[in-house]
């Protein structure tokens, strides 16, 4: 076979060169879940040493609030754009998307080396932000990760921000250059037989995903463009005096940053089914509906960007339109979620690792689903507004909801990936420390917010203290998850248990369990064929 | 048989090539339509009277209503501006469709000469679109000199139409504010020092 000779002249470079130069899927996947970690990691110790500071009214920890609101900030960015991206589309769309698709690798393998290397110099960036001057007398930048002008611009002036600005560009040049890379690979890589209609629903979650990428990305690259001419070259897009208009950044941050939410847990959505189906032995239920569902909310996202504006003066007719609009989001959401559910009833269903933190997804991003219909309502908007019960709704989605499918991914594809099984009895305390941990933390920041606490203040009055000090200990029971979380990796790489090529039976359908694991070098020499 | 791989392989990365390039032409088209978006917000603003961007017309209407309306002028000045801007009268109460003449006054007290622009809107927001301006010193850039004073005259009237809008015929009060700036690069206008400054108060 021309095909397997090729294979084995193929030379297979090892230690540093392999991963520096790598062009090979898996291992470019590896490195965006690695550097995920990392990502995730310093996200996380940031946002104990905020739960620190708020434990307890007044300042005890942080020497300054321009400190505090760094690390709010630098957090925000640290955990969207450095960890939950590139972990479930980076991380696991690299390994797992030409694997299900019956591929040999990407589309473009080059342009997929470059799009993982572009990630470190862009964190590099954000951290250096961290430590030159910002705000007058202070350093790094604390205006949220929503950088809206003219805090931004005019109020400050230190480098700080264009290094923010520019780690943002770097982020967001590797994610569209990527999601061509997945579109192009989806479109015309998959194996014979493999119809749309028939791709596995977490191939048609990143694509969906990467669809939201392309169009959103290149609008918030523009904003901050505009921002960054608008601090040093003397263009007036947001300001005032030169006829310019800052509620226009909150327009083109939005337009960008609403999608940007799907993008975090549409991958999410795509590997639960997966998980779901498995572990009850039942195909998913209603696969089209599904696969549409998502179509759906990726693009009514797209649609409903000024419901985080209520506040900003938008006219009466304006607000009904985005409320009814945003309101509307919650039918393909519900479709989705009531379909796992339907997939469950009456199957035999298995409470595996991947299974337990599945359910917890289901329930924390259901609870988050809930309060985003509640803030839908541009009236109760205006109460609620940038209180710590806005902070609750968008951690219960798109930080715990995203973060529970991230781990029942890591769960259910660790064995895959790594050809080693992991300790169950260390998975499943991972997931009750941290469903115990997280639920403490946020959901008492509901009754904070309703009684009026606002987000982004390292201080607050003494009525607030109690359901504060509740919710920093749970962001240290959390924080505990984390190491066991780190323990069970550990231990699982020492006890070399070897896992099967599909370890999780009869339930497990799609093509990459059809392989070794870890699947070799090169698969698919010869395609599959799908009936 | 290499020969025969070789060309599907070449067939496949052009179609590769294909899908990629269209899918970098939708991403740098968005970034072109976000900057278009500059353009596009401040027509969609002018055409709607949207965050109460008022309207410019040639002439006033034919028909004057028989119903009055007041309003209110306002005057402020940001950052850098050292100029003392006040309206001249406080309110006017005109009919409905009838033109009218108003001046702010406003005089240079800094010691060089500086050049302003003025941003401005009415509020209720709804009542924009609504707000014709004829003639108003707030379409061109004025430069004063130091210690200079003149009166800035504006023509307007309230379109009739604003008894057809739901949303905006109860209202009785509009007011009409402006704002000086300095005009980014004149002189060394944009130092910053100083407060901003409100006038006759």
């Amino acid at each position: 076979m021309a095909g397997k000779s090729a294979a084995a002249h193929h030379d297979h470079p090892t230690g540093l060169k392999r991963f520096l130069f790598s062009t090979n899927h898996k291992d470019i996947g590896s490195l965006y879940l690695i550097f995920a970690l990392i990502g995730g990691l310093v996200g996380g110790l940031m946002s104990i040493g905020m739960r620190m500071e708020l434990q307890e009214p007044g300042m005890q920890f942080f020497s300054n609030p321009q400190l505090f609101n760094t690390f709010t900030t630098a957090h925000g960015l640290i955990m969207v754009f450095f960890m939950i991206m590139p972990a479930l589309f980076g991380g696991f769309g690299n390994w797992i998307v030409p694997l299900m698709i019956g591929a040999p690798d990407m589309a473009f393998p080059r342009l997929n080396n470059i799009s993982f290397w572009l990630l470190p110099p862009a964190l590099a960036l954000l951290v250096i932000s961290l430590f030159v001057p910002g705000p007058p007398g202070g350093y790094g930048v604390g205006g949220g990760w929503t950088i809206y002008a003219p805090l931004s611009t005019s109020g400050s002036p230190g480098p700080a921000m264009d290094f923010a600005i520019l780690a943002l560009h770097l982020a967001g040049a590797s994610s569209i250059l990527s999601a061509i890379n997945f579109i192009t690979t989806i479109f015309n890589m998959r194996a014979p037989g493999m119809t749309i209609h028939k791709m596995p629903l977490f191939v048609w979650s990143i694509l969906i995903t990467a669809f939201l990428l392309l169009l959103a990305l290149p609008v918030l690259a523009g904003a901050i463009t505009m921002l960054l001419t608008d601090r040093n070259f003397g263009t007036t897009f947001f300001d005032v005096t030169g006829g310019g208009d800052p509620v226009l950044f909150q327009h083109l941050f939005w337009f960008f940053g609403h999608p940007e939410v799907y993008i975090i847990v549409l991958p999410a959505f795509g590997l639960i089914s997966h998980v779901i189906s498995t572990f009850s032995r039942k195909p998913i239920f209603g696969y089209l509906g599904m696969a549409y569902a998502m179509a759906a909310i990726g693009a009514i996202g797209f649609v409903v960007w000024a419901h985080h504006m209520y506040t900003a003066g938008i006219s009466l007719n304006t607000q009904a339109y985005f409320v009814a609009a945003t309101m509307v989001i919650a039918v393909p959401t519900g479709i989705k979620i009531f379909s796992w559910i339907a997939t469950m009833w009456g199957g035999s269903i298995q409470f595996r690792t991947p299974m337990v933190w599945a359910f917890g997804f289901i329930f924390l991003f259901t609870t988050g689903g809930v309060t985003g219909v509640v803030l839908a309502n541009a009236g109760v908007d205006r109460a609620v507004h940038d209180t710590y019960y806005v902070v609750a709704h968008f951690h219960y989605t798109m930080s715990l909801g995203a973060t529970f499918g991230l781990f029942a991914g890591w769960y259910y594809w660790f064995p895959k990936i790594t050809g080693y099984m992991y300790s169950e009895f260390i998975g499943k305390l991972h997931f009750w420390l941290s469903f115990i941990g997280v639920n403490l933390i946020f959901f008492p920041q509901h009754f904070l917010g309703l009684a009026g606490m606002p987000r982004r203040y390292a201080d607050y009055p003494d009525a607030f203290a109690g359901w504060n000090y509740v919710s920093s200990i749970g962001s240290y029971i959390s924080g505990v998850a984390v190491l066991v979380f780190l323990y069970g990796v550990f231990m699982a790489f020492r006890r070399k248990e070897k896992a099967a090529g599909n370890p999780w039976g009869e339930g497990a359908t799609t093509l990459e369990w059809t392989l070794s694991s870890p699947p070799p070098f090169h698969q698919f020499e010869r395609l599959p064929r799908i009936k | 048989m290499t020969n025969k791989t070789q060309t599907s392989r070449n067939r496949s990365q052009r179609s590769n090539l294909k899908v990629a390039l269209s899918m970098a032409g939708l991403a740098a088209g968005m970034v072109g339509l976000s900057y278009a978006a500059v353009p596009l917000y401040q027509l969609f603003c002018q055409v709607t009277g949207y965050g109460g961007t008022t309207q410019r017309a040639e002439q006033a209407p034919d028909t004057v209503l028989d119903r009055t309306i007041t309003v209110r002028f306002d005057a402020n000045v940001g950052r850098g501006m050292d100029w003392n801007f006040r309206p001249v009268q406080r309110k006017q109460v005109l009919k409905i469709g009838e033109s009218s003449l108003a001046f702010y006054e406003a005089k240079n007290i800094s010691k060089r000469k500086l050049t302003g622009t003025a941003t401005f809107n009415v509020s209720p927001q709804a009542a924009g679109s609504y707000f014709s301006k004829i003639e108003c010193f707030c379409f061109t850039e004025q430069t004063l000199e130091p210690g200079q004073l003149v009166d800035m005259p504006l023509t307007f009237f309230v379109d009739p139409d604003i008894m057809n809008d739901p949303q905006a015929r109860n209202i009785r009060v509009i007011t009409l504010s402006y704002t000086f700036f300095p005009v980014k690069g004149s002189a060394e206008a944009a130092t910053g020092e100083g407060t901003p400054k409100r006038d006759g108060t």
